[in-house]
Order: structure tokens, then sequence, then C-alpha cells
């Protein structure tokens, strides 16, 4: 019997090492050697050099930004699926997850033709008379894009912690006196802290690490530490330096889970 | 007479267009441990929640203390709810949780404790302030939603079949303890259940319902002995429901043989339904009872033997102390005062809360 498991957790463990561990290995390997391959610091703190810092201050500011604004829109979303009593798997949830189906560089290129000069947005707000002005390239443009692509992983795990509270709780603290804000502020919203755990790290990573909106909708100006990096293994053709910054923002992000997860004992928001 | 504490007018109720309460009108009264009492999709459920303000009627009034509530929120009524499956808050500790009502409305610290201390005595779960409702078995966590709701001191206790998930004897256990509350509180209980042997047990009143109508209010006794028609005969208990025909007042005739009864009133000739509940049917010895049969049947049950006994081609069912083996030659005898005659049901209002099982 247990011959048997150890031979069905072959593939994973053989998956695990050939795509997990063995790349983290050889980016720890290229963060702390220079191109000689002798050992080295520079790599990792060269995350102190200003042009770093700054991305890596806005990427915070942006990520924020973003984790900030899928919160407040798929908050009360996920309250008024629970209160509607929408089912899971109902037409209603799909619509919200569907456009996780569709292609991420496809929806972020229509966000591009979108907000374009001479886009559809701009076209619009031109013909109304208002003054010449553009979207891409700037934060916002990035933020839209990333609350676009961000926002189905913040609602689901909402949505997921919301409908297991069962009504009869709700019923119990309205028995018990309490008004509508009093149930949400009491009750709704300590219970579904977990939810909102979960979805905090789940857009927060993806908005804090991404390049690829960056790019697009901040029109090669804006440079966040994911561009950087980006560049460092493409352009500049330094994987020393991109190994010892990727390895610096890891770092970061597991750090921040650690102390957020800390408030999410029992784990629940993340099983879905 | 006395002014109900509650009072439901022609409460209607319909979900999708099947109605789950026609016309309903009930009266309880101060200070009275009331059982609804029924099959699931009766409607006692919807009742109750009609009554804590969770589900509002398509029509009709809920009259409580004399003023009509049909359209307050469930969180400004005087009542309080334990429900079925204890719905504790399981981020607060056992304390905040009897704690909840209070500090909503606005009470003092030393209020609260002393309130909190009191309720748990009352449950018998002292000292249990600081444990987590998840820590808590079944049995415990029933006790705390009911602690949590009578320190607020509510008029009425709404009991949603609050025992369903408990053990028979724990359930048992919990019967005396609700009995003993209720006297120790002197408020007036509405419980909802489908379990007639709870019924029985607690109540001062039951009332049956089935497909969304009133079968048949009264005593546990009255109900027992005196079922109004055959749903309720069924319902409560088990019984032989028989076709009869009343010969005239105190005779009546079941499978051929006639028995002499208390009833009167019933006209001539006039077909009925008879019920004989299993313990009132007395086997003697052949050629001196009214009917005649064979034991087909037995079971050991611990107090009685279940027996079986086919006469005048109908199956009895027999409960005695006394043993006679398959095969056995028996003859029936009923006491007059054991047969309870019904009316048959005669409109379609009637045939709607027949018996269906």
């Amino acid at each position: 019997m247990s011959k048997t498991k150890r031979l069905l957790a072959g593939p994973y463990l053989l998956w695990m090492i050939a795509f997990i561990v063995i790349p983290l290995v050889m980016i720890a390997v290229y963060g702390f050697t220079d191109k000689t391959g002798a050992f080295t610091w520079e790599n990792v703190t060269a995350m102190a050099r200003p042009e770093h810092l700054k991305a890596l201050w806005l990427s915070l500011k942006l990520a924020f930004l973003c984790t900030l604004v899928c919160l407040l829109l798929a908050y009360p979303l996920a309250l008024i699926l629970k209160a509607g009593g929408v089912k899971k798997g109902s037409f209603v949830v799909m619509i919200f997850i569907l456009p996780m189906w569709m292609n991420f560089l496809l929806r972020t290129y229509a966000w591009l033709n979108l907000l374009d000069d001479g886009g559809i947005l701009c076209t619009i707000l031109e013909k109304l008379g208002l003054a010449e002005f553009s979207i891409v390239g700037t934060n916002t443009a990035i933020v839209l894009g990333m609350v676009y692509n961000f926002l189905p992983f913040m609602v689901l795990p909402l949505y997921n912690v919301m409908s297991k509270i069962d009504d009869n709780v709700i019923n119990a603290a309205k028995d018990l006196g309490a008004n509508g804000f009093q149930v949400l502020w009491r009750i709704i919203l300590p219970l579904s802290f977990p939810g909102i755990v979960s979805g905090i790290t789940m857009v927060f990573v993806p908005s804090m690490t991404t390049f690829v909106i960056s790019d697009l909708l901040g029109a090669r100006k804006i440079m966040l530490i994911g561009n950087i990096i980006e560049q460092e293994f493409s352009t500049a053709a330094n994987w020393n330096l991109g190994s010892g910054l990727s390895l610096v923002l890891m770092v970061f992000i597991l750090i921040s889970m650690a102390v957020l997860n800390h408030y999410d004992k029992n784990g629940e928001g993340t099983s879905f | 007479m006395k002014q109900p504490l509650i009072n439901l007018v022609d409460i209607t109720k319909s979900y999708d267009g099947d109605i789950v309460l026609d016309q309903l009108n009930l009266e309880i009264y101060e200070n009275q441990f009331v059982t609804l009492l029924g099959p699931s999709g009766c409607g006692k459920t919807t009742t109750l929640r009609i009554i804590g303000g969770f589900e509002t009627p398509d029509a009709g009034k809920v009259i409580f203390d004399g003023q009509d509530i049909t359209h307050v929120p469930p969180h400004k009524r005087a009542l309080n709810t334990v429900f079925q499956k204890y719905a504790l808050f399981t981020h607060m500790n056992i304390g905040e949780n009897i704690a909840f009502g209070l500090k909503i409305k606005g009470k003092s610290k030393a209020y609260i404790q002393d309130k909190i201390k009191y309720a748990l005595k009352l449950v018998n779960l002292e000292g249990f302030e600081k444990r987590m409702p998840d820590s808590l078995s079944g049995g415990q966590q029933q006790r705390i939603a009911i602690a949590r709701a009578i320190v607020n001191e509510p008029k009425v206790l709404l009991l949603d079949e609050p025992l369903g998930a408990l053990d028979l004897k724990l359930r048992q256990d919990m019967q005396y303890e609700l009995i003993r509350l209720k006297n120790e509180l002197g408020i007036t209980f509405i419980y909802v259940t489908h379990d007639q042997e709870e019924a029985l047990t607690m109540s001062d009143n039951i009332v049956v319902m089935n497909q969304g109508y009133i079968q048949q209010m009264g005593t546990p006794e009255k109900i027992y002995n005196e079922p109004e028609n055959a749903f309720v005969a069924d319902f409560i208990g088990e019984s032989n429901i028989i076709d009869g025909v009343m010969i005239k007042d105190r005779l009546v005739e079941i499978l051929g043989a006639k028995f002499a009864c208390v009833d009167e009133g019933f006209g001539n000739n006039r077909p009925v339904d008879v019920v004989i509940r299993p313990e009132d049917v007395d086997l003697v010895k052949p050629g001196e009872g009214t009917l005649e049969g064979v034991v087909t049947h037995i079971i050991f049950k611990g107090v009685h033997y279940e027996m079986e006994v086919m006469a005048g081609g109908f199956e009895w069912l027999v409960h005695s102390t006394d043993m006679f083996p398959v095969g056995t030659k028996v003859s029936i005898h009923v006491d007059p005062f054991d047969i309870q005659i019904m009316n048959k049901p005669e409109s379609e209002d009637e045939e709607a809360v027949g018996v269906n099982e």
C-alpha cells in the first residue's frame, strides 16, 4: 500500500524537482555570483540603488492601490451575491469569472485599445469637448489594467467564504437586536476575514510582480520592479543582477504574506 | 377571557406559487409551552419564522401584545429565537456570544457580566465564558444558544427544532431541561418539532399541522386520546384507523362486528373513521371478545410485545405485555371509551389534509 502511494507521488515529485526546486536553486546560484562565477552580495544589495528602490516603491504603491480598489469592489459584490442567495456555479458568478478564461495578454491589449490615444475612451472624451489628454502611460492606466485582470482573484475567495456563513447565524444576530450595519460589522466582516486575507494575497502578489501590464499600459515610460527584472534578463542580459533582484523581491513578498497570514489562522479562505 | 400574547390572523404564505400556509389563525397565551408539530413541509417552521420576523406573510397579521408587528424587522421584536443548528458566532467565545444582544442594547459591563454568569448557571455550564463554540459538544452548544437568547429577557422564546441534531439520550435530558427552564423563567415557549414524543413530553398545548393547515389544537392528552381526524391519529403515535359505520349513538360497526362506544351525535348508519390505539386492543380467549382473529407477527419491544392480528380482514396492530405466539387464535376486545370516532373527510380542503404516509 505505502509502496503504491510512493509510486503515485513519483511524477509529482519529479515535476516539483524539475520545475520548482531546480529553477529556484538556479536563481539563487545566479543571484549570488557574478559573471565569472565568483560569490558576491552585489546583485542582492543592488536593490538599494536609487532607481531600483524607486521602482520597488512605485510597485508597492500601485499594488497596494490595486488591492484596495479590488477589495472595495469585490466585497460589496460578494455581499450582494450572498444576499441574493446566488449559488456556486451559477450564471452570475460565472460572468465574473469568465474573463479569467481569456488570454491575459489579449485582455491587456483590449485595455490598451480602450485607453490609447485615439482609442475609444479618449475619442469619446475629446468629442465631449474635454481637453486632449492621454491615459496610457500613466499610473492610473496601470492600476486600471491590474484591477481588471486581478478582480476575479478577490471576488472568488470572498464569495467562497461568505457563502459558507450560515444564514441562521446572520438571522441570530438580527434576532438579538443587531441592525444591518451591526450585522455587517460584528458578524459578517470578522467571519469573512479569512477570505479577505486570501483575496489580498492573490491580488497583491501578481500586481506586485507584473511587468506585462506596466509594459503595455505604461507605454514603457513607467518602470515597476517587475519591468526592471525583466529587462535585466532580456535586453541587459545580466542574469545575475536579475536573479539577485528577484530573490530580494521574493523575500519581500514572503514577509508580507507571513504578516498577512498571521491573521488567517485557520486558512479557511484559501480553500476554493 | 385573557388576551392572547401572540395572535396570528389569517396568515397566508406561499413560495413560488406553492401555498405553505393558508389562512392560518393561531392564538398563543402567556406563559405557555406551545408546540407546533407536523411532518416536514407542513408550514410549522414558516409559522415560527413569521413570528420571529424572518419571513413576511403574503397576507394576514401578526399581533404581539396587542400591537401589529407584521412588518417590524426581527431586531426590533421583543422575542428571541433558538435556531436548529445553534447558529453560534464561531469567532467569539461563549461569554461574548451570550453578551452579544446585551452589548447591542448598550447595557453596562457589570450588568452584562452578571447576566452571563446567571445564564450559564441556568443552563448548567458555569465557567465556560472563555471557551470557543467549536470546542463544545452539540448539546452544550445548544444550551449556549438558549442562554444567548434568554439573557435578553424575551417575552417569548422561539425554538426551531433545537434538539434535532442531538442523539436520543441527550435529547431526552434536554427535554427535561427545557421544561425546567420554562418554569423557572416563566415565559412563553413556542417550539417547533416533527417528533411527536418530544411534543407530548414537553408541551402545555400542541398545534398539529399538515400542509399549511392546523389539524388540531389541544393538550397532549386530548391530542393523543381524542384525535379529530385520521391525520392526527396517525401522526401522533401508532394507531389502527379502520372504516366503520355508526349504527346509532354509542354503537359502531367495524369489520362486520358491533362495538360499544361512547360517542354520540354522528347520526344513524353514517360512515366514519374509527381510531383504536394499539395498547387499547385487548386480546382475550376465542369467543370471549367481539372479533375473532389470529396472531400473524410478534416482535419483542422491551416494555411490551408488538403483535399483528388478522381479524375481520384487517391487520390490527396490538401492544401488550402478554405474549401470544404466532398462530394463536384470539378474540379482540376494546373498551367503549378506548374507541375514538371521527367524521370522514368531506370537502376538498379536508381531503388535502388527509393521511399521506
